[in-house]
């Protein structure tokens, strides 16, 4: 995940120093500090002169390279924070609108993610931490319309079937650009945020904004699958990144040529209803499931990772893990019907009586959503014991563009020629 | 001089024009290493000499607008910019902002260009100096790539492009007739929100 960009580092780095060395001098010193490690991120952190964070555990200077064929934050390990952002184009944004739109987001994301501030950032101090910060868009069908590309659009841009479960509420739904802003760091997602919207106020305005949140960077070991609020394991089977299945079901599929090197993106935000969860017992929130709470093993296992035995019978004759529990029903037989996840808590305000709304930002990048998700979706919605508990109230699909060159802008090749 | 031939070696590594200058003035015999870095060799012009970098313009529907990025002279002499041109602008000046007498931040064109010292650099940004764009030709959209073409106290000069972006500071509004041929309505307290 940390990278060097060796292209740009050393400019990037000069210009730091410029910038904040020189010209605002009055800076304290934890941004100092966040210049060094930014510019020497793969290396041990030097001992800082003042107090600031202890240097061993600092993760701030890591950055995730920007530029690839593939966009950022898809096969990154999730970062701590996620806020997803759907944008609506004004009226008057057209093709050229949409270039012009593209080339400073994608701008403004290359400078961030490395620990630049952006070009006219005017709190540049702020721009200086990237941790891990990946900021990856979509566009939704209004990108498509306004482009007048809606002949090389995906047929599975655009609403998902409806669900019986669903609950939707039109403020969660839908959207013509997609932003998710992810790090390590909250101060970094909010100002990534706040610079990218600043940049888009002339061409869009803000439809809904989700912001996400898993375990804190450090608070347990890389790689560990997080936890739902229900406190459940959730996560435990998923395509990994550089595998062959990754390659096949997240960048392949059958889209047009614009799309080589990007994917599809479902958001579904996911109520989870912890006051009637309250009220299940631990045997029955397990069977739900059809994982154990303390390791998330299967009902049929000891560890995570062991494989689900769905003929396993009890003494009674009953299958250990329910036919209606949820690891049941997500499960198919066709390998293809398969998804990646990288999914977010969200914990809100809560109004009336309730004492919390809370739930699962449910995001997954599939080159096939019709394919793929949707079948999943329908069986869930045919039957999970979980649906008791959780109830879909937001839905978005995306089209995510490939990534670009640093010559090049994300959305080119839809948007170009 | 014993040892000559190996920090010419390092000197042309380091890419350090200063001390180069002083190799080249010995006249040493030509070798490949020398060949291989043509332009230390002789005195930089004022545009081969600064880098710009992070350029940008502020987006604007009309009026007037500006233009800011690091400039960066790696020569040995310092270097004088001294005029700027552009299709997007019917007049283009070179601004500082100073304190004036009652304390306020206020802008004001600096006729002998823009200074950047040798080896130095200066910062034009919102509240600094900046180059100025007085009578857009048109209005300049977030985005747009805008061109202009930088004129050195050595005659030389050198394209620039620049992406614009919107920007809410850098409120540069004149209370002056636009079309003043005599620019002299400095120092308005409206500049003063790019100040502190």
């Amino acid at each position: 995940m940390t990278s060097d960009q060796p292209t740009t580092a050393g400019r990037r780095l000069s210009r730091r120093h410029l910038l904040l060395g020189g010209a605002a001098a009055g800076i304290g010193a934890a941004s100092a500090i966040g210049i060094d490690l930014a510019g020497r991120s793969s290396q041990p952190a030097s001992v800082a002169p003042t107090a600031g964070p202890a240097p061993a555990a600092a993760h701030g200077g890591e950055t995730v390279p920007f530029f690839g064929v593939h966009q950022a934050g898809i096969e990154t390990p999730p970062q701590a924070h996620g806020t997803f952002i759907a944008l609506d184009l004004r009226d008057d944004v057209d093709r050229a609108g949409l270039i012009r739109l593209m080339k400073i987001f994608t701008d403004d994301a290359a400078r961030l993610s490395q620990g630049t501030p952006a070009l006219a950032d005017s709190e540049p101090e702020l721009g200086v931490i990237p941790a891990a910060l990946t900021i990856t868009f979509g566009f939704g069908p209004g990108v498509f319309t306004r482009a007048a590309r809606t002949q090389v659009m995906p047929g599975w841009v655009g609403p998902l079937p409806a669900f019986g479960v669903d609950r939707l509420e039109e403020k969660w739904n839908d959207g013509d650009l997609l932003l998710q802003i992810a790090a390590d760091d909250p101060v970094t997602v909010a100002h990534a945020t706040r610079m990218l919207l600043k940049d888009a106020r002339s061409f869009a305005r803000v439809r809904w904004t989700q912001p996400g949140f898993r375990r804190a960077r450090g608070s347990e070991k890389p790689g560990t699958t997080m936890r739902n609020l229900f406190g459940q394991v959730d996560g435990t089977v998923n395509l990994e990144p550089g595998t062959a299945d990754f390659e096949h079901l997240v960048w392949g599929g059958n889209n047009p040529d614009w799309m080589h090197g990007g994917t599809g993106f479902v958001l579904r935000r996911i109520e989870m209803n912890l006051d009637k969860w309250d009220r299940l017992d631990r045997p029955g929130r397990e069977a739900s499931v059809g994982r154990t709470l303390d390791t998330g093993a299967p009902l049929t296992g000891t560890v995570e990772s062991d494989e689900p035995d769905f003929e396993a019978k009890t003494a009674i004759g009953f299958p250990v893990i329910p036919e209606f529990s949820h690891i049941r029903r997500a499960r198919t037989d066709n390998p293809d019907e398969r998804i990646f996840r990288r999914t977010y808590n969200y914990d809100e305000v809560p109004t009336g009586d309730r004492v919390s709304d809370s739930g699962l930002l449910f995001a997954s990048f599939q080159a096939d959503v019709t394919k793929q998700f949707v079948p999943i979706q329908k069986r869930l919605d045919e039957l999970d014991l979980l649906n008791k508990w959780i109830t879909p109230i937001g839905s978005a699909v995306f089209a995510i563009p490939p990534g670009c060159a640093a010559d090049g802008y994300i959305g080119e090749t839809l948007l170009a020629g | 001089m014993k040892s000559f031939p190996i920090p010419r070696l390092l000197v042309v590594t380091a890419a350090s024009v200063l001390l180069l200058s002083g190799c080249a003035a010995t006249a040493a015999p030509a070798s490949e290493t020398v060949e291989d870095a043509p332009t230390n060799t002789v005195a930089l012009t004022h545009s081969e000499a600064l880098h710009i970098e992070d350029a940008w313009v502020k987006a604007a529907d009309d009026g007037m607008s500006a233009a800011f990025g690091m400039l960066e002279n790696s020569g040995t002499e310092p270097v004088t910019l001294v005029s700027v041109t552009s299709a997007a602008s019917e007049r283009i000046e070179l601004h500082e902002t100073v304190e004036n007498d009652s304390g306020a931040m206020v802008m004001q064109e600096l006729p002998t260009g823009f200074v950047i010292p040798a080896g130095g650099s200066m910062e034009l940004k919102p509240g600094g100096n900046h180059i100025m764009l007085m009578g857009l030709a048109a209005p300049i959209q977030a985005g747009d790539e805008v061109n202009f073409t930088l004129t050195f106290a050595d005659g030389s000069s050198r394209e620039l492009t620049a992406p614009a972006k919107d920007y809410s500071g850098a409120n540069e509004h004149y209370e002056g007739d636009m079309d003043h041929s005599e620019h002299t309505e400095h120092g308005h307290d409206d500049h003063a929100e790019s100040g502190n």
